[in-house]
């Protein structure tokens, strides 16, 4: 876990005092919205569709018990009892008051948290895997890295003002859980031949209204090149991003024009400027940032219990299958709580339910959780000798959707329920699918499935690469929800197409049913998923299940 | 051709809470669209929107919205963004819907 020096505290602290005073000067007319709103937003705070916002950061998704149930009392104490965790790893609040804000964030700093540069052109919150630190598949715990880019990228002097917003991810696994190819960076740690670590580096990914599949800039990058290479990333970005064009400003629209070959070389040539300025990451800082994120002591306890109510309750064995995974430790697991209830909205826990995984964490779990970018909460290191009463508890809290990576497992952003951007409701539209497959009792029939929805083509709930993806709009006054299908966030990243023409929100469910009625018939075996069958088959056959009525012509035409 | 004016009413969120407003007839700022004022030409609707816009201490970044009139004379929203902005979010009785 990462912990505040005296500097941090000093600083956070500061910047609380400092928007008090700009929220008192908002509220006697010393300041006029134009001149106040880039200072909410510099500390996360956005004006919503019924409501103010406030996006708090979670550094890579990382969280302990404590800073768990102060979220919760936040929640109670001054929102609507509940918190909503996002694509980004973070958590938002949907009801704050302005005149309140302040004192939240002074309750944020007090375990540690802030709102900072979670909104604004700046370097955003950096993600990474889910599951660092646990993983089997690990080649490194990415956390590392997160920290070490968190420290240098907070309130970085140079990286204030970018052409737009700025977001990295990282993983530490070749698996990849964090959608590292569709970020501005994405960060792969590596071996090269002689087995020295370091990254693949990826830029100009990127969903949103151009999505984007990053591009390999350096295959290898020594581990003591990072802070150097990527300042030479945003050096460049900052000076060659287009600020012409709000819509064209992200690095991918400089990698598409320019070119990766031309930007790689103007890269390289700022880093060599870079390097022979930078002092080397001081080895007394990159320490401490180990031993903060150094593995717990672990308790190799007898499974034995485990194994027997594997043996007998259904139940139980269902929820191990789908939500539990492998870890690093064969005494361990991993388990990912599933904040999406059948009928539930994706990503909410009410302030009861944060403290429920907040006390598991504390009593079983090495005082870890994170958030993870599917908006479920992860409890990376359960003894299994626990996991079966961290399951009763999870149970009991009415978090142990056995879900995971299944079709009701969906990532949807707020939408129009919430988001002032939004073109179209998320939220009803995921309910409704849960609801309906729930009914129908196809959802483990289906097997691994992922639906992504967004209710703009901003795309917060990564449609683009949904196995299907969802994009509600607004069509002449009325929501209209567009389907692309074979879209992958994984290593092997893949934007998804285009099918056809929208679906308004009755009709919606009745495709995606006609859909995977129309794939249960058509694989091969169960084994197969809906993707790989997909990437089998091509669209064809998915398209006449979508719109048995239209002939092939009409929905290209209608496409267009 | 031009296209109809739609009646208009002048709408906000509110500075210290967020909610959703509306500007009244009385030159105040009510939280219900029945009691907006209506403009029936843009003329009217655009001078009316420059005097709200001076009390920006109140709110933030008022606009006109279509409006349609009900048996009783009473403004309701056109789209449907501006109806669930009347109503508040669908997933949770909360908001406006839930009076407050």
């Amino acid at each position: 876990m990462y912990k505040y020096n005296d500097f941090d505290h000093a600083f956070v602290r500061t910047r609380v005092a400092e928007f008090r005073d700009q929220v008192d000067r908002r509220l006697s007319g010393s300041l006029t919205e134009e001149e106040f709103k880039p200072l909410r937003l510099k500390n996360g705070l956005y004006l919503q569709l019924h409501a103010y916002m406030l996006r708090v950061a979670v550094p890579y998704g990382t969280l302990n018990s404590r800073q768990m149930r102060q979220l919760a009392m936040i929640a109670e104490k001054w929102d609507k009892g509940y918190g909503h965790f996002t694509t980004r790893q973070n958590i938002q609040y949907n009801w704050p008051k302005l005149k309140d804000v302040p004192d939240i964030l002074d309750a944020l700093a007090d375990v540690s948290m802030h709102a900072i540069q979670t909104s604004g052109n700046c370097i955003r919150n950096v993600t990474a895997d889910h599951f660092a630190g646990a993983a089997r598949d690990e080649i490194e715990d990415a956390r590392i890295t997160a920290e070490l880019l968190r420290q240098w990228s907070t309130d970085h002097p140079e990286f204030q003002y970018l052409p737009r917003k700025f977001k990295i991810a990282v993983t530490g696994s070749p698996n990849d859980r964090a959608v590292t190819r569709a970020h501005d960076i994405g960060l792969r740690a590596i071996k090269d031949s002689e087995g020295s670590a370091g990254y693949e580096v990826l830029i100009g990914g990127g969903l949103g209204r151009t999505p984007m599949i990053g591009k390999v800039v350096r295959g290898f990058l020594p581990k003591e090149d990072l802070l150097p290479y990527i300042e030479a990333i945003l050096r460049v970005y900052n000076l060659s991003g287009r600020r012409d064009n709000k819509y064209k400003a992200r690095i991918k629209i400089l990698v598409h024009e320019t070119g990766i070959e031309e930007l790689r070389a103007e890269i390289e040539k700022e880093f060599l400027t870079r390097k022979a300025e930078f002092p080397g990451i001081n080895p007394e800082l990159l320490q401490a940032i180990e031993q903060d994120f150094a593995a717990p002591i672990f308790n190799k306890l007898s499974v034995d219990n485990h194994v027997a109510r594997v043996a007998h309750d259904k139940e139980f064995r269902e929820w191990v299958k789908n939500n539990v995974a492998r870890h690093k430790i064969p005494e361990y697991a991993i388990v990912t709580v599933s904040l999406k209830p059948v009928g539930g909205t994706p990503g909410d826990a009410t302030a009861e339910q944060m403290r429920v995984m907040a006390d598991l964490a504390e009593t079983y779990t090495h005082d870890e959780l994170r958030v993870s970018h599917e908006q479920n909460i992860v409890l990376p290191h359960v003894p299994k000798a626990y996991l079966p009463k961290v399951y009763d508890e999870l149970k009991k809290a009415g978090l142990a959707t056995p879900n995971l990576g299944l079709l009701s497992d969906i990532i949807a952003c707020p939408g129009m329920d919430y988001c002032s951007l939004a073109t179209a409701r998320s939220i009803p539209i995921a309910q409704d699918i849960a609801k309906r497959f729930d009914h129908l009792q196809l959802e483990r029939d289906i097997g691994a499935l992922k639906i992504k929805i967004s209710g703009c083509i901003n795309a917060c709930g990564h449609h683009h690469v949904g196995h299907i993806g969802i994009l509600g709009l607004d069509k002449a006054g009325v929501e209209n929800y567009q389907i692309t299908l074979g879209g992958n966030a994984t290593e092997d990243a893949h934007i998804g197409s285009r099918v056809g023409p929208g679906f308004s929100a009755e009709e919606l469910v009745p495709a995606l049913e006609r859909l995977l009625k129309s794939y249960l018939q058509l694989r091969e075996s169960p084994e197969e998923t809906f993707y790989k069958c997909y990437n089998r088959l091509g669209m064809d056959p998915f398209k006449e299940a979508l719109y048995p009525h239209l002939k092939p012509k009409q929905i290209k035409r209608d496409r267009a | 051709m031009a296209r109809k004016f739609l009646p208009k009413v002048i709408t906000s969120n509110h500075l210290l809470e967020g909610d959703v407003i509306y500007f009244s007839t009385d030159g105040e700022w009510v939280r219900n669209i029945s009691q907006a004022a209506v403009f029936l030409d843009p003329e009217t609707a655009h001078r009316k929107l420059d005097e709200a816009d001076l009390q920006r201490n109140i709110h933030v970044g008022a606009y006109l919205a279509d409006a349609l009139l009900d048996d009783e004379g009473k403004p309701k929203p056109v789209h449907f963004r501006e109806r669930f902005r009347t109503l508040g979010p669908s997933n949770y009785f909360h908001g406006k819907q839930a009076g407050n």
